[in-house]
């Protein structure tokens, strides 16, 4: 693989083709991070929600339990407490702290159950939402090894195959983005629409996967997998394989482009001849939203 | 009476290579057992160690082919899950210590016992032999992870080494089958007079259950990877959906194995734990009856949550909602038993003996491990944190802190016992500081990469994750020293030659094993103790 993407690389480079710009707000890992990219799609909000109240009870039972060892280690240490007492059984402390857990682990399931519905039906998750009535587009992202293949059926078919940019591909553009994330060509969504995403692999497993959006799901040869994201805000969502498949496993990233809704018309209806040019129409107007990417990164 | 002393005179003792070769002995099989432990142990270590060498700093440093990158995460897995800690818990402790506390005089099937462990050298080999065997083209080891989902592990993997692999995992897995029939038959049928199910030390207890989740788990694994083999051999397409097989069978198969796999791993540390928290609290254990079936609950419902693993895998809403529900159930037993132990200590007189720190830090990392499983048993939190290095960092605090604390502090505890030499006791002391802190700083900041988004099986990361893949890296150097720490404890008390107490631990220490010399005779118990 590492010998095959770079000459695959310079073909394209050799051809000519223009690598977009990345926009002002990417939605990547940063230095010292220690929670949640920023949540950019309904699901990604429930989950973080989810997560911020779990935090909570699950860092007050380890501070009980921290607590409980720290105090008995001070208070019945050999020196205090030369005497054990042989204390060995106590039917009501043992109800309750069998009772209790339960009760705590129904109170995490019933918003747990409700996150895991709307994973499974963006009526859930996005209130009013018409399944019959409001835009939908699906795409299909195929996993190869080493780089994805996506497709647009709703759109006069248009097919290409997103590729990591490597070292040198990087050196010649470096707005292209960040090392091992960016790629050629994105997946290019209209935002504020939900996309119906069929996942499946072509050859070994991989797993689609876009932290800011919330995705993550197996591409499994000879089984099409689908689950659904919405991009709430224009910008680059990038991701990375997460099932393993091989040598070039860190090298097949994934970068979703949520652009305008028209926008993505005038993109779509170049790309079913042209996708280079129509990726170099999106180039052009990457500049002119970083104001209002701005202040989303600044949030 | 006389016919033990008369037998017990013409005790025949071998000697020399036949001692341990031929051994039918459970001590000296016990004490094979635990050497090939720690020899896993540090080739499974060094595996890792190279890996968090590699990840230091973003870019490829050491490994030229990230293929032998995967090889490395392969054989760490499975020589830290088949050679290192089952050994040890299981084989090493389990073999050494039951049929003592049980007061038999040794194992039901001796000889049986002798090819568990023979079979252990060989299987280990295999999995080394396999490092060097070409696999995917141009490179040798297997680099499918320790879960060999096919068809990586298939097609992805056509060379020998998949082979070698998968021959290692029968042999280890029949060592495992036969060891559980000897230990279930010894527990059920060589308790001394009185000494009632009721009354079997904790450690007994969970020896038991563990042996019963080998018994039926490790044929569903045998049986998955003779599928494999056939697969990747002879033209079958059980995985393959090519061939109208389905590539997701094997994940639910290697599941149904895998998840009571580590409660295996990790129950027999519960059984050790409870052991000296009572010994050194210098109280019974609070809740015995609750802590064995406690024991007993984690074992029968680890068999039903296998597919908390596969969240992402595509499976329908109803049968995720199933799997969160089960596996939620697990904290409500281990629960309790986190709750016991500190009742355990609650009104003791503590001493904090080298082993007790080593039990103090498994209660507190074990229950950190467990509620970072609490978040991933919500498919709906999982699919955020699925295949990231927060699921690395949780299986570790359960396992690497968890299982291997449990562990050190058998070693500690048994240690005067079995060898009759007494440890020094500050050095077993900064043992296990400078290895709580070592493990700490690798795998708490993983926490943070996991969140962030790092996918785990990644040889090279954006440069946005080196400030803590770095921290964690430096805490793997630390627990190298520990190690170290650790191997020149051995040889301190072997040289020294300090004689150990029959108990050393005092009035805490009431088990059966207590009352022998240290260390106990070639065969014990030859009057059955009698326990009231």
């Amino acid at each position: 693989m590492l010998e095959t993407i770079p000459m695959r690389r310079l073909l394209l480079l050799g051809a000519g083709i223009v690598v977009p710009a990345a926009p002002a707000f990417a939605s990547q890992p940063l230095p010292w991070q220690i929670g949640f990219q920023p949540a950019a799609s309904p699901i990604m909000e429930m989950i973080q929600r989810f997560s911020d109240g779990l935090m909570i009870v699950i860092s007050l039972i380890v501070a009980v339990v921290l607590g409980l060892l720290l105090y008995c280690m001070f208070r019945f240490r050999a020196g205090r407490n030369p005497v054990p007492s042989n204390v060995s059984h106590h039917t009501v402390i043992e109800v309750i702290w069998t009772v209790v857990p339960i009760l705590v682990l129904v109170g995490i399931a019933v918003p747990s159950f409700s996150l895991m519905f709307a994973q499974h039906d963006p009526a859930r998750a996005i209130p009013g939402f018409n399944p019959d009535s409001d835009r939908q587009l699906t795409i299909k992202a195929t996993g190869v090894t080493w780089y994805w293949t996506y497709q647009y059926p709703d759109n006069g078919d248009i097919e290409f195959d997103s590729f990591m940019l490597d070292d040198e591909a990087l050196a010649a553009n470096p707005d292209a983005g960040p090392r091992l994330l960016a790629v050629d060509n994105a997946m290019v969504v209209p935002v504020g629409t939900v996309i119906r995403l069929h996942v499946i692999g072509a050859d070994f497993l991989h797993a689609f996967a876009v932290p800011a959006l919330g995705v993550k799901i197996d591409a499994v040869p000879g089984r099409l997998n689908e689950t659904w994201f919405r991009a709430d805000r224009e910008g680059i969502y990038y991701g990375q394989c997460s099932e393993l498949c091989g040598r070039g496993h860190a090298f097949m990233p994934i970068a979703v482009r949520a652009v305008g809704e028209a926008q993505f018309d005038a993109w779509a209806a170049a790309a079913v001849d042209d996708l280079d040019a129509a990726n170099a129409l999106l180039a052009e107007a990457g500049s002119l939203d970083t104001t209002m990417v701005a202040q989303v990164a600044h949030r | 009476m006389t016919t033990a002393a008369i037998h017990e005179a013409h005790d025949h003792h071998p000697s020399g290579w036949r001692r341990w070769v031929y051994s039918t002995n459970h001590k000296d099989i016990g004490t094979m057992y635990l050497v090939f432990a720690i020899f896993g142990g540090l080739v499974g270590g060094a595996l890792s160690l190279g890996m968090r060498m590699e990840l230091q700093a973003p870019g490829m440093q050491i490994f030229g082919d990230p293929q032998m990158f995967n090889a490395f995460t392969t054989a760490h897995g499975l020589i830290m899950v088949f050679f290192m800690v089952m050994p040890a818990l299981i084989g090493g402790f389990g073999n050494w210590i039951v049929p003592i506390m049980i007061g038999a005089p040794d194992m039901a099937f001796p000889r049986m016992n002798n090819i568990s462990f023979w079979l252990l050298p060989p299987a280990l080999t295999l999995l080394v032999i396999s490092l060097f065997m070409p696999s995917a083209p141009g490179a040798t080891g297997v680099g499918g992870g320790w879960t060999i989902y096919p068809p990586l592990s298939t097609s992805g993997q056509p060379g020998p080494a998949m082979d070698f692999a998968i021959l290692s995992l029968h042999l280890a897995g029949a060592s495992s089958i036969l060891g559980a029939i000897n230990f279930i038959t010894t527990i059920f049928n060589m308790r001394a007079p009185g000494m009632t199910l009721h009354k079997m030390p904790l450690f007994v207890w969970s020896i038991l259950v563990t042996t019963f989740l080998l018994l039926l788990a490790i044929p569903v694994l045998a049986g998955a990877i003779t599928m494999l083999l056939t697969d990747r051999n002879f033209g079958t397409t059980f995985f393959a959906a090519e061939g109208g097989g389905d590539p997701i069978l094997f994940q639910h198969l290697f599941w149904f194995f895998g998840h009571p796999e580590v409660y295996i791993l990790v129950l027999p540390a519960f059984g050790v734990v409870s052991q000296i928290v009572s010994t050194f609290s210098k109280k019974p254990v609070f809740g015995y009856i609750g802590m064995a079936y406690a024991m007993v609950a984690i074992g029968f419902i680890g068999f039903v949550v296998w597919a908390h693993h596969m969240y992402t895998v595509g499976l329908s809403l109803s049968t995720q909602a199933y799997f969160v529900a089960a596996t939620m159930v697990i904290a409500v037993p281990t629960g309790v038993k986190i709750f016991s132990w500190i009742a355990t200590m609650w009104g003791g007189s503590i001493e904090f003996k080298t082993p007790m720190m080593w039990a103090i830090g498994f209660i507190f990392v074990f229950t950190l491990g467990g509620v970072t499983g609490i978040q991933l048993s919500n498919a709906g939190l999982d699919y955020a944190l699925h295949d990231t290095y927060y699921v690395v960092a949780h299986f570790h605090y359960t396992m690497s802190l968890g299982a291997v604390f449990g562990i050190f502090a058998a070693w500690y505890y048994w240690f005067p016992k079995m060898t009759g030499y007494q440890f020094n006791e500050r050095l077993g002391q900064l043992h296990f500081w400078v290895s709580f802190i070592g493990v700490n700083l690798i795998f708490f900041p993983q926490h943070f990469l996991g969140l962030a988004g790092m996918p785990r099986r990644y040889v090279d990361y954006p440069d946005a994750f080196a400030g803590w893949n770095f921290v964690s890296s430096l805490g793997s150097y630390v627990s190298a020293l520990g190690v170290l720490i650790f191997l020149y404890v051995l040889w301190e008390a072997f040289s020294r030659k300090r004689a150990a107490a029959d108990n050393p631990w005092g009035e805490g220490a009431t088990t059966l094993e207590w009352m022998l010399p240290s260390p106990p005779p070639f065969h014990q118990w030859e009057t059955l103790p009698r326990i009231t």
